[in-house]
């Protein structure tokens, strides 16, 4: 065997025909699409890092944010989400089973698991939906001084208070405002009248200010009850644009992810990859879904556990 | 996946994957005390849930997506360009936040 035939067969690898990867054009296509969009999100939340960074002494705790739990009163941190984790692992495992089953032309299972994997995926979407709603809605409540800093109350004993228990007081108010909306002369007046009350930074090394500097904090700046692109009452504006940019666009890959599973799952119906012989389409979107999983698995960390 | 007969396989990766993620939340909710050490500019136990993120992300990538099973071209090919320029990003934005109006 001489170098020359060695060369010549080389070429040909390269040259088409063959399948240096292994892999099918759809396939890789699909790969290299993941990749770039695994750029895309490594890009968001290293911009997140940033600004935490950045901010680093007052930037929001996530275990102070997002406390609720259907059905459960008082904070329940990291329960919630830990669930929507587990379902988004859950339904990429029914999809693992869908690639499995088709791979063994095995349509009635096909059917079966990928009809999973999209009602997992609708209920992704929607415990997003009600983590958003929550979060827009607020919780306690916050004062913004004129040079738009966040600031929360607290009371002489170091509690953290929600503006329904400072305007109702201790007894009577919830620790969560529970869509009541209060004024800024409602919050100012109990504050005067109490004073042991005073306003702190968020953050794990936020400062506190004495009650006279409290008051006069309120009486220059404004209230502000739950989060939107300008005011956010858990802290810096920047922590809630990132929220919602972040787990936005992540909702948004499994909202169409969903979608491209139902056209697929659809397909599988009418019988097209029986007819063409291999389901080759189910283990390309079974890429998609694991990706969107993958990503979750990496905001998960960083939006909430660090 | 001619590699495998039947389907536990993947139900041991869903195992381990809800275990990892059972250990997350418990040590996100207590936060042991000998966790909280500052090392490297953060806390070891922000360096625990890290790298069990990487575990679990190496679990997806590797056996769900099968890419454990692909050619050694095509490993090079999706790798290569994640290893380095996603820790390279990573590391130049977090560096210069720490900086940023100081």
């Amino acid at each position: 065997m001489s170098s020359n035939a060695d060369l010549i067969q080389d070429t040909n690898h390269w040259g088409g025909g063959s399948r240096p990867m292994g892999a099918r054009y759809g396939k890789l296509m699909m790969w290299f699409f993941l990749l770039s969009d695994a750029l895309t999100f490594s890009g968001f939340l290293t911009a997140y890092g940033l600004m935490r960074f950045k901010y680093e002494s007052t930037w929001p705790i996530a275990e102070n944010v997002f406390t609720h739990f259907p059905g459960l009163e008082g904070d329940q941190p990291l329960l919630y989400v830990a669930l929507m984790t587990f379902i988004l692992i859950m339904s990429s495992v029914t999809m693992v089973l869908a690639v499995n089953a088709g791979e063994k032309m095995n349509r009635g299972a096909v059917t079966n698991w990928m009809l999973w994997t999209i009602v997992g995926g609708f209920i992704f979407v929607g415990s997003q939906a009600w983590e958003w709603y929550h979060f827009i809605m607020g919780d306690s409540g916050a004062v913004e001084t004129a040079r738009q800093e966040i600031l929360h109350v607290y009371n002489a004993e170091g509690e953290r208070l929600s503006f329904s228990q400072v305007v109702h007081g201790m007894e009577e108010g919830h620790a969560s405002n529970h869509g009541e909306t209060f004024t800024k002369t409602e919050v100012l007046s109990s504050m005067k009248g109490d004073a042991s009350l005073y306003l702190k930074e968020p953050g794990k090394a936020g400062r506190a200010f004495t009650h006279a500097e409290s008051v006069a904090f309120l009486e220059a700046g404004d209230v502000v009850q739950g989060a939107n692109m300008i005011h956010n009452e858990y802290g810096r504006k920047q922590f809630a644009n990132f929220f919602f940019f972040i787990t936005g666009f992540h909702g948004f890959h499994v909202f169409s992810g969903v979608v491209i599973n139902f056209v697929i799952f659809y397909n599988v119906l009418l019988g097209t990859y029986e007819r063409r012989g291999h389901y080759r389409m189910v283990e390309k979107v079974g890429l998609y879904w694991h990706f969107v999983d993958l990503v979750w698995v990496f905001v998960f960390t960083f939006f909430y556990l660090v | 996946m001619a590699e495998h007969n039947g389907t536990w396989w993947i139900w041991k990766v869903f195992w381990i994957l809800l275990v990892i993620t059972g250990v997350e939340v418990v040590l996100g909710i207590i936060k042991p005390e000998f966790l909280l050490t500052q090392v490297i500019g953060t806390s070891i136990l922000n360096i625990v849930f890290i790298l069990l993120t990487l575990v679990k992300a190496g679990y997806i990538v590797q056996i769900f997506m099968h890419v454990k099973y692909e050619k050694k071209a095509m490993k090079y090919a999706l790798y290569l360009p994640s290893l380095i320029l996603i820790p390279y990003l990573t590391f130049i934005l977090l560096t210069e936040g720490s900086y940023l109006f100081s």
